[in-house]
């Protein structure tokens, strides 16, 4: 049987059950709030976003991989691409743009014009340090190192902090792949 | 088989199938997709992220690549999106049991039906 043709973010999206865009603004909104409150720290709620976006990344990829039928990508651009098209579209909604590729093709900036995360969010001046979408960072990081893919994310630009669109910057620092003999855990 | 067999089992055929990249004449091989013998077929579903669903099936039955897609979505849906669920313990999730049952049950009347 030939296998199934990949499926486009457009087309997923579509078939996935959704929820509320309120509710979900409103349910994370109420999430970095308390983190506010526990940590009081800008920092350690920077962390804590992160912490909780990797944990939610390396089980959202196989869902990804799941119902996107791609097949294992030839080289880091074609993981940025699918990152942004596929996996933002699928669940996000939103089509993300990627850019500012460097020489030898390891690093490049996902950029979002629109962010469900945001909607109605301004950052009041005792939370300017804050990476108020880290948990995206998180996530991305969490999903790639999965497969076999370890990488550094961070945020370019923040429209929370006055620029004009969201930029990521994500940075493969090298492939992992599993090989055999695997080594016993020290 | 229990539960302890089926992990001292599972971790085996994990190993096997690490050898078999190894030993494979030709390149480009990447893992052991079935496993023909007497009384039984074993075929193998890896994802990228390194994750194996088996199914055991009588010899020849037909398209249990497909089925094997359809259990990862049920695993991805049921499994890993239960925030109780732990990696790497044997999965109690009883809504993924339903739905494997539900699955296997739909594909053997759709089997007999071909």
């Amino acid at each position: 049987m030939p296998p199934a043709a990949p499926r486009s973010g457009d087309a997923i999206f579509a078939s996935v059950e959704r929820v509320n865009a309120e509710l979900f603004t409103l349910t994370y909104g109420a999430i970095v709030r308390q983190l506010l409150t526990d940590l009081e720290e800008v920092e350690e709620v920077n962390k804590q976003l992160d912490q909780m976006g990797y944990n939610i990344g390396i089980r959202l990829i196989d869902e990804f991989l799941a119902k996107s039928n791609v097949s294992r990508c030839v080289d880091f651009k074609e993981t940025a691409e699918m990152i942004a098209k596929v996996g933002f579209k699928m669940f996000l909604g939103v089509t993300a743009s990627v850019m500012n590729w460097d020489a030898d093709g390891t690093c490049c900036s996902i950029v979002l014009e629109d962010n469900p995360l945001v909607d109605f969010v301004e950052l009041p001046d005792t939370c300017q340090g804050l990476y108020y979408c880290n948990i995206l960072s998180g996530v991305i990081r969490g999903a790639l190192e999965m497969v076999a893919m370890k990488t550094e994310v961070t945020w370019i630009r923040d429209m929370l902090r006055g620029d004009d669109a969201y930029e990521l910057q994500v940075k493969l620092l090298k492939q992992v792949p599993e090989e055999y003999p695997y080594k016993d855990d020290e | 088989m229990d539960t302890n067999d089926s992990l001292r089992v599972a971790s085996l055929w994990h190993s096997m199938h690490a050898i078999s990249q190894q030993l494979s004449p030709t390149t480009g091989c990447s893992e052991i997709e079935l496993l023909e013998a007497d009384t039984f077929d074993l075929h193998i579903f890896q994802s990228l992220t390194g994750t194996k669903l088996f199914v055991v099936c009588k010899p020849g039955t037909q398209h249990m690549e497909a089925l094997l897609k359809v259990v990862y979505e049920l695993y991805t849906d049921y499994v890993l999106n239960n925030p109780f669920y732990e990696t790497k313990i044997p999965i109690r999730c009883e809504l993924f049991d339903i739905n494997l049952t539900q699955a296997i049950q739909k594909d053997r009347v759709a089997l007999l039906g071909r």
